[in-house]
């Protein structure tokens, strides 16, 4: 049985391990020949719905292309290499991903397949940005090249396409040449939204990364803003010792079953205190390692277990900076729900790219985690996603396990246009997905 | 697809005139819900369902002819309807009560209410599971009865129909576990319905919109066997392990 990160709406499908390009086109050719459930290529599993799952259809496990070279700081990546394996390898030798997200087991096929933006998008843009070139089987078991100079519209089709397009097996990109492994942070407090979005609007463009924690059982929306850039050989003190030394072992486990109501607002209220009063009012120049920076939670293996056997879900939307205000409205309607979330999270992004799909656009990003379980919970989403589009904004399809077809439809009004390109590439509809039934993604 | 909180887009009720299944499908959070299919016998209470349905602003509400003692039929109905698009809730509604004293009577008349109960069942609840497992995921709800928990002289062909049904569901549940389909068994008591119209009540009767209730948050937490009401599942454990002599005995 197959879910994303957040556990809900289980589905089997028949998974079957790749090892090599001419895999991916056998399993495809065997689909396009007799099409049933259809087949879709799953990386690491992050996403929190049901983006990388197929029931009743063939899923390839992709993990095992995971073949990676670099000349300069131009990276040759196979698709099911993970994030997780290129810092291992390129930090000691000076080089960092373009784009991380939230956690660094997420695979290169993956990223652009999502899309996946990091805490440097107000500066740099999503992943896809940051791709050359890309080799995709595609429907008619043909393996093809794309890239933002050739073949663009299969390219950006694919960059944000969720895997409909094709499999992603290879990718081309750049990394970002770093002197040292660290990270020079500011962190400043905030006791109230309007003063912390106000820093975020005046001051991000001066840092390469920046994202705010918000406290969503506050009624005043209090945060902590960090932000930074990798340090200089120059901001290490001479005792460092290897200024490029990198080790991100995790160090807890959440245990394998965890009783579901572990986190309420008790629970979470404290974590929030604590997490707030942690935090200094204001320090800079402070330095940090790479996971404490970019990847603070898989510190804990397996921590979406602590939402129990309900799991959870990720509410995450992006709003045009005119309806800012929306920020602040979200977060009052889920603490009215009862939906306590620890990891709220609110980002401001910069343009989009020329992807159909690609989910940030310039503007304000909220993201919560929300228990999947809570009583009415549907019905409250359902009301803040129409709020969301009537602003013009939009929802992650990396983190959607629950809105509707027409939600979707208003907030990417290119969607007809992906498909069509997709119809080109997948004439028979062999690329399918959970998600994508749900929303009438994949039509034909 | 059965979304992140629970909400399906899709039920094919078999037995689509039963008053249970329609407190269902009143109950069911509905804003993904977009297909519905009712099998069942054309009559004018399933055409008002229908159209109730559709008034509800469900698009897609389709009434397919099923007849539970036509097993040939089954297959050939179940694939048409999983064949325009997967079915994330099943519900097996349909049954027959029959009057006990004209059953022992009527020996041809208690082999057709097997044939609807049972047989009809396992003939349809078989096909639905094939494509259940199929597409790898979905809900097949069995509406069962505390009837077939023990059976009582006062309606003993009907309690042993209820019997074998809630026995092969079980075991349906069992077949299909793993394989992202999975079987909901619902043993309500007396439910005030048409079909117990008339009739004496039993301790502990219930009405379909409860009972409703029950199956709904049943379905939310993922489990496989559930009394309605609730406090039925310590009432039958007691009364299965009663000796024969004194259960005999019991009133009604």
């Amino acid at each position: 049985m197959l879910t994303g990160w957040g556990r809900t709406s289980p589905t089997s499908a028949m998974t079957l391990a790749v090892s090599d390009e001419a895999d991916v086109v056998a399993a495809v050719a065997a689909q396009a020949e007799r099409p049933t459930r259809g087949i879709l290529a799953r990386g690491l599993g992050r996403s929190y719905g049901d983006s990388a799952q197929d029931g009743g259809g063939v899923v390839l496990d992709m993990t095992g292309l995971s073949g990676v070279t670099r000349t300069q700081s131009r990276v040759r990546a196979q698709a099911g290499a993970s994030l997780d394996a290129l810092l291992r390898r390129f930090v000691p030798e000076g080089y960092f991903v373009p784009v991380t997200p939230g956690t660094r087991f997420v695979t290169v096929g993956g990223a652009i397949a999502a899309d996946i933006h990091g805490k440097n998008h107000h500066v740099e843009g999503s992943f896809g940005t940051h791709v050359r070139s890309l080799a995709l089987v595609t429907g008619t078991a043909d393996a093809i090249t794309a890239g933002p100079g050739e073949r663009s519209e299969e390219f950006w089709a694919t960059v944000g396409g969720m895997g409909l397009t094709g499999v992603i097996t290879e990718a081309e990109f750049d990394l970002l040449p770093i002197e040292t492994s660290r990270m020079r942070v500011d962190t400043e407090r905030f006791d109230d939204l309007e003063t912390l979005m106000a820093a975020m609007a005046e001051g991000d463009h001066r840092y390469r990364y920046s994202v705010a924690w918000v406290d969503s059982l506050s009624a005043t929306g209090r945060g902590v803003l960090t932000r930074g850039d990798h340090a200089a050989l120059a901001d290490l003190s001479s005792r460092v010792g290897d200024p490029l030394a990198y080790d991100p072992r995790p160090r807890l486990a959440a245990p394998a079953w965890m009783p579901t109501g572990l986190l309420n607002r008790a629970s979470v209220r404290a974590f929030n205190e604590a997490w707030f009063r942690k935090a200094p009012r204001r320090r800079t120049g402070e330095i940090q390692s790479i996971p404490a920076f970019f990847h603070p939670l898989d510190g804990v293996r397996h921590w979406n277990r602590v939402y129990g056997r309900a799991g959870f879900l990720q509410y995450q939307f992006v709003v045009p900076d005119h309806a800012g205000e929306l920020v602040g409205q979200a977060l009052q309607r889920l603490r009215a729900a009862g939906a306590p979330s620890f990891l709220t999270v609110l980002k401001r992004f910069g343009d989009g790219n020329a992807a159909p799909l690609s989910f940030p656009r310039a503007g304000w990003t909220l993201a919560a985690d929300v228990p999947a379980g809570i009583a009415g919970l549907g019905d409250v989403l359902d009301g803040l996603d129409a709020a969301v589009v009537a602003a013009g904004g939009r929802h992650y399809l990396a983190k959607d396990s629950r809105m509707s077809a027409a939600t979707l439809a208003s907030g990417y009004p290119r969607l007809a246009e992906w498909q069509a390109v997709r119809a080109r590439l997948d004439p028979r509809g062999v690329f399918r997905s959970d998600q994508a039934r749900r929303l009438g993604l994949a039509v034909g | 697809m059965i979304n992140a909180v629970g909400e399906p887009q899709s039920v094919l009720v078999l037995g689509g005139g039963s008053d249970i299944a329609g407190a269902v499908l009143r109950a069911l959070p509905a804003p993904r819900l977009e297909r519905v299919v009712l099998a069942g016998r054309r009559s004018p209470a399933l055409e008002a369902r229908a159209a109730e349905l559709r008034g509800r602003g469900i698009s897609d509400v389709e009434i397919v002819d099923f007849d539970a003692r036509d097993t040939t039929a089954h297959g050939p109905l179940v694939d048409g309807v999983f064949n325009r698009g997967d079915i994330d809730v099943v519900i097996l509604a349909f049954g027959i009560l029959g009057d006990q004293a004209s059953l022992e009577a009527d020996p041809a008349a208690a082999v057709d209410l097997v044939t609807v109960n049972y047989v009809g069942a396992v003939s349809s609840g078989l096909h639905v599971a094939r494509r259940l497992r199929a597409q790898g995921h979905g809900r097949l709800v069995v509406l069962s009865s505390v009837a077939g928990d023990r059976a009582r002289r006062a309606n003993f062909v009907y309690g042993s129909s209820k019997a074998g049904l809630d026995a092969f569901a079980q075991g349906l549940g069992d077949a299909v576990a793993g394989s992202g389909a999975s079987v909901l068994v619902v043993r309500p008591g007396f439910v005030r319905t048409s079909m117990t119209e008339g009739l004496a009540e039993a301790p502990f009767a219930t009405d379909a919109d409860a009972v409703a209730a029950v199956v709904v948050t049943a379905l939310g937490k993922g489990r496989e066997t559930v009394y309605a009401p609730g406090v039925l599942r310590p009432v039958m454990g007691a009364i299965k392990v009663l000796p024969r002599a004194v259960f005999r005995r019991l009133p009604g």
